[in-house]
């Protein structure tokens, strides 16, 4: 697939905007470390709000004509991705409204604040599950169509949040163990979660060249394309990544991502270290940017097979 | 109603007639116009409803050239009209037809990735998703005479390697087509149920071309050949 860079920001900054706001709630709902104190739910929930809201707006510039986007809401019966606009849209009031109720009362975890926060969490995680299926649904993209990839998303996107939570939190220089923690169990089970992911689509299966052709029994081989240069289809599905290079790739995002971030948590944790808990922040979202990259130019469509591959 | 189309790849001779003659019926048509990109420029590129593959099968001697045209094959199970967002791919129940309403896509892309068979395409110009209309504007115009009301395509082909009808009725040609010759849909595993179907080559002994006796007039010729060379 053509990895574009909007449905990349698409879901790495939804899906941690998403996953900070739960855990926000998880947190304040059981007063984890004392909780987060006004000023610092204020924070959590602005990040969260300015996350989700550039993966909003990058989602609107992938599209061809935008000027139809709001009809996107109309089919949730049956498309995931107007089950995803959905339910991001209704994101917005909730968490909107937790913030204000925040600033003004300065009580983050009374019970108007705990259900406005719980149900701006529960919408972010449902939205997570709706971004993650759009991929899981199409059953032209083997390495999408398994249950593993909203598992992916789900880790991924709490892990940011958990990470970016952990990192304000020495920021702030409020005690932070358990928020090291927490994102430091989350990033572990992301990356053995990604590497299972990782194992599952390297074995070979789904549709070749012969069922696509009709040839089962027979070798085929493609002649000649039927077009001079690009089509819609080359551009869009024609991507690939070496084998090599992909490994590379991997190394470094599983650096980035995840080994990164944990020792710089557990330097800020044990130093009070501000830098190197924002290094921790910035690393994860880069990190879980180049997987995500990785997630898409590793997709292969099955119409490559009527451009010659022999198997995706 | 299911209507669809059915290929006959025995016949089929790669010449391109059908995509051209799509191009040229759609581009003023429902869902025209069928943007060119750079037509007369380094690297020509467009919005096609219909494209032929050329492939080789079989080793040789039993190997073969099979020319593949592709276009939407208005699946019954069509997963493009089931994940588009804004409801403007739609799929019609009294003839299956799959269509796409200009005036509410929104360019997203999503139903081309659920479409198997690469039968969509996104036109950068007007920023909408285009596809195959079954020619709809020609196979319901009572305004032309009724041998005429087929897709361009069908009409076009001058090998009679198209066929145009109604897969629920069991006497209609194309389902008599299907039955008789072996016709089949492409990557059944996936589901879709593809209305279009493809007729197989026809299975002939392979013309032996060496070890073959020469002929006293092929004898002649090969020998001018020879004397014209030097
Ligand atoms: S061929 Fe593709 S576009 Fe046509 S109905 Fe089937 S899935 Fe949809
Ligand atoms: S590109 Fe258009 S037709 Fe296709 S899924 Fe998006 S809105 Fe629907
Ligand atoms: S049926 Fe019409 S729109 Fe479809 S490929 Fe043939 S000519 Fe093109």
């Amino acid at each position: 697939m053509h990895p574009a860079l909007a449905v990349i920001f698409l879901t790495l900054f939804s899906g941690g905007g998403f996953g900070l706001m739960a855990l926000v709630a998880v947190v304040n709902d059981f007063h984890i470390e004392g909780g987060l104190n006004p000023l610092q739910t204020l924070v959590a929930v602005l990040i969260s709000l300015v996350f989700v809201t550039i993966g909003m707006l990058s989602s609107t510039a992938h599209l061809a004509n935008p000027k139809n986007a709001w009809r996107a809401f109309t089919r949730w019966r049956t498309s995931w991705l107007a089950r995803e606009g959905i339910f991001a849209v209704l994101f917005y009031p909730f968490a909107g409204l937790y913030l204000l109720w925040v600033y003004f009362t300065q009580a983050p975890a009374d019970s108007v604040g705990l259900v406005l926060a719980n149900l701006a969490g529960l919408i972010g995680l449902v939205t997570i599950f709706c971004q993650g299926m759009i991929y899981a649904v199409l059953r032209t993209i083997r390495q999408w169509n398994t249950p593993l990839v909203p598992a992916n998303f789900y880790f991924m996107g709490l892990g940011i949040g958990a990470t970016i939570l952990a990192a304000e939190r020495i920021v702030f220089g409020a005690p932070a163990t358990a928020f090291v923690a927490l994102a430091v169990a989350l990033l572990v089970a992301a990356a053995v979660l990604k590497g299972i992911y990782y194992f599952w689509i390297s074995r070979p299966g789904g549709p070749t060249i012969r069922t696509a052709t009709g040839f089962n029994r027979l070798t085929v081989r493609i002649l000649d394309q039927g077009h001079t240069f690009g089509t819609f289809l080359t551009e869009e599905f024609g991507h690939t990544l070496p084998a090599a290079r992909a490994r590379n790739v991997k190394l470094l995002m599983y650096l980035v991502a995840f080994v990164i971030p944990i020792a710089a948590l557990a330097f800020a944790l044990g130093t009070g270290s501000a830098a190197a808990a924002l290094i921790a922040a910035a690393a994860v979202v880069v990190g879980i940017g180049i997987e995500r990259w990785l997630f898409f130019v590793e997709a292969q469509h099955v119409v490559n097979l009527y451009h010659g591959r022999p198997s995706c | 109603m299911r209507l669809g189309l059915v290929i006959d790849l025995d016949t089929c001779v790669g010449c391109h007639a059908c995509a051209v003659a799509c191009k040229e019926w759609n581009t003023s048509g429902t869902t025209g116009a069928l943007t060119d990109y750079q037509p007369y420029g380094a690297k020509p590129s467009g919005v096609w409803f219909n494209r032929i593959r050329h492939y080789e099968i079989g080793e040789y001697p039993y190997n073969k050239t099979v020319n593949f045209p592709m276009s939407c094959m208005h699946c019954e199970n069509a997963e493009c009209v089931t994940v588009c967002p804004t409801g403007a791919s739609y799929k019609r129940a009294e003839d299956g037809i799959v269509l796409v309403d200009q005036n509410k896509c929104m360019g997203c892309n999503y139903c081309s990735w659920a479409c198997p068979y690469g039968a969509r395409e996104l036109d950068r110009a007007s920023g909408t998703m285009k596809k195959c209309t079954l020619c709809i504007d020609r196979i319901y115009d009572m305004e032309i005479p009724e041998e005429e009301r087929q897709p361009a395509c069908v009409l076009t082909c001058p090998a009679h390697a198209r066929m145009f009808g109604d897969f629920d009725d069991p006497e209609s040609p194309v389902s008599r087509a299907v039955r008789e010759r072996g016709g089949y849909q492409l990557m059944p595993e996936l589901n879709y149920n593809p209305s279009n179907h493809y007729l197989p080559p026809r299975v002939h002994a392979p013309i032996p071309t060496e070890g073959m006796r020469k002929k006293a007039a092929a004898k002649v010729k090969a020998w001018v050949n020879r004397v014209v060379e030097r």
